[in-house]
């Protein structure tokens, strides 16, 4: 079992954790219309789930996000989860109150069924063949998950930037299941701009020579420029201009202050998005985020409802919490507002902040100390409401 | 936290007999959510605050108060036409860029309006401006320079402005810095009167 080191502060770590693979042996149908027969999520949880099965809480993740959300997969490992800043005995995700259901989504590339993993139809890798799934997919295999789990209500489902996507999705096709939707740094779909940064990604992946049409892995090769240079990309969507400025502003690599005439990396921020994309490259499969780009370019709710989002909020019965970054220009405030707009003409009950920040996209992972508080002061609420 | 436990500010408890109960409710600069919080556990009222200050909001979550961050000069575009039955608003309008215009759109999303200001007609203003001095009474204790309250009036400007706008004046209540009533409000209000609370209608041709 994991170890969980106290402090006087009475704020800690989850510990060693260690992942687990789920076997679900139900068939799901995509919204491309294939049918999986059966799919392995793997997932990490924190905490206990209470004699009422009241106290659970989804978290859903982002683009390149997976199961490891907090603690330590080892005492030696140098990081700690995606989220550990906020999960964990005394967070604002307080592990000892909340049962955590952290999983890698269906067609990542951490160990849940995806394009890394044996089709059983050919006994190869999927690889390209993985179907691209959407937020809707992910939602109806979460809820088999949940289902495997003996839970039939979330106390909360929490997600950021694609993960707050996959929480909307939640109350929308399973409004009774989720009792807390906390939707941050999102959009209630992506815009023109967003997808036009996604199809650039997907292009310097698909254009990459050794992507053989994504089935590199047969060939014993990697898309590793494509997979570096969208990468790259992203992280300037994920800082503000003002971050960049002040983190890096037109700095030197070397000390004597002069140019090199060449093409090798010179400027601080070369140096910083070359590391960015390197260590991307070694942790990331191809075919996965290109699957992942297209579910985000596809989340878009309020499509079957005549494009009236509060239509499609109209149905859900969950309490929200809405929040957003000041500099966030991937997800901009406006596009928060929107949900929350939609919310309040849909009737919900809703609550909404925005953070003033510092980074960007990317402060949602930050433990910024005003959205600490507010997560904190909301889901200290939800869990007297849970009975914890 | 009981809402019920508290005694609320005579102020407030005044706009809550305005309020019918069950009703949907906007309230503008909704502090830590405490009207929000006694109407939602006194009389059914469900709703919404919008609160610019980052610890006001959290104290709203913490209250289980449904509460938007946002600046009320930012307007209230978030909101459809008469999707409340009272929008709310107290001790705000004079720090307001246009209080006009605010009121304008609290009668726009609101079926009414109910707000509170400081009255700049109460004579310890008047002496004030008399000796010279920009006025620091205690209802307004702020030097001119650093005060939130740049649009002050007094209720004949107040209601000045409600009868060019066509609004209907449906309640009135005058009280003194002690938020009680008296005689000498009753007779003299513009001089007497520190805390202003006006209920509005819209005009029924608009």
């Amino acid at each position: 079992m994991r170890a969980v080191a106290a402090n006087p502060g009475g704020v800690s770590s989850v510990g060693i954790v260690t992942p687990r693979r789920i076997a679900i042996e139900r068939a799901l149908t995509l919204a491309c219309g294939q049918i999986l027969p059966r799919f392995d999520l793997v997932i990490e949880t924190y905490g206990e789930l209470n004699a009422a099965r009241s106290n659970a809480v989804l978290i859903c993740h982002a683009l390149s996000g997976d199961h490891h959300a907090a603690g330590f997969h080892s005492a030696d490992d140098r990081k700690p989860g995606w989220w550990d800043s906020a999960i964990g005995p005394g967070k604002p995700i307080d592990t000892r109150r909340f049962f955590v259901v952290s999983l890698n989504n269906l067609g990542g590339c951490r160990g849940s069924t995806g394009p890394v993993t044996v089709n059983p139809a050919t006994g190869e890798l999927w690889g390209p063949d993985f179907p691209i799934v959407t937020v809707r997919d992910w939602v109806a295999s979460q809820a088999l998950l949940a289902d495997h789990l003996g839970i039939d209500c979330w106390a909360a489902v929490i997600g950021g930037s694609l993960g707050g996507m996959q929480v909307m999705q939640w109350t929308i096709d399973l409004p009774t299941r989720i009792r807390h939707a906390l939707v941050i740094a999102a959009a209630p779909r992506v815009s023109a701009q967003n997808i036009a940064f996604n199809e650039i990604a997907r292009q310097a992946i698909r254009s990459d020579p050794e992507f053989l049409e994504g089935r590199y892995v047969a060939h014993g090769v990697k898309p590793e420029r494509g997979l570096r240079l969208a990468r790259m990309l992203g992280h300037i969507t994920y800082l503000s201009d003002a971050a960049m400025r002040a983190r890096f502003g037109r700095l030197l690599r070397d000390c004597d202050g002069a140019f090199n005439f060449n093409y090798d990396v010179e400027f601080e921020v070369e140096g910083y998005l070359r590391h960015q994309g390197n260590s991307f490259v070694d942790r990331f499969d191809a075919n996965t985020y290109l699957l992942m780009t297209k579910a985000l370019d596809y989340f878009d709710p309020a499509r079957e409802y005549g494009d009236d989002l509060a239509a499609a909020f109209r149905a859900a019965q969950a309490k929200f919490l809405v929040v957003a970054f000041s500099v966030d220009w991937r997800f901009a405030p406006a596009r928060s507002r929107e949900i929350v707009s939609a919310l309040v003409a849909a009737g919900r009950e809703v609550s909404y902040a925005v953070i003033d920040s510092q980074l960007g996209h990317d402060d949602f992972l930050m433990p910024i100390p005003q959205y600490h508080a507010v997560l904190h002061s909301y889901l200290d609420r939800v869990a007297l409401e849970s009975g914890t | 936290m009981n809402a019920r436990a508290k005694a609320l500010r005579p102020d407030l408890a005044l706009i809550c007999d305005w309020i019918a109960p069950g009703s949907r409710i906007l309230d503008l600069g909704c502090g830590d959510g405490t009207l929000l919080a006694h109407l939602a556990a006194t009389q059914a009222v469900r709703g919404y605050g919008l609160e610019i200050d980052d610890a006001n909001v959290a104290a709203c979550l913490a209250a289980g108060v449904n509460v938007i961050q946002g600046d009320i000069d930012d307007g209230l575009t978030d909101f459809a036409d008469g999707s409340f039955d009272y929008v709310v608003m107290t001790q705000a309008l004079q720090a307001l860029a246009r209080p006009d215009k605010v009121l304008a759109e609290m009668l726009r999303v609101g079926r009414e309006a109910i707000v509170t200001f400081p009255n700049f007609g109460h004579w310890r203003v008047r002496m004030a401006l008399l000796r010279g001095h920009m006025p620091r009474t205690p209802a307004l204790p702020a030097q001119w320079y650093d005060t939130d309250n740049i649009h002050l009036c007094t209720l004949a400007d107040f209601e000045a402005l409600c009868a060019a706008s066509g609004w209907q004046v449906l309640e009135r209540a005058l009280l003194d810095r002690t938020h009680r009533d008296g005689l000498s409000i009753r007779t003299l209000p513009n001089l007497f009167c520190e805390l202003a609370l006006y209920k509005l209608r819209r005009p029924r041709a608009a």
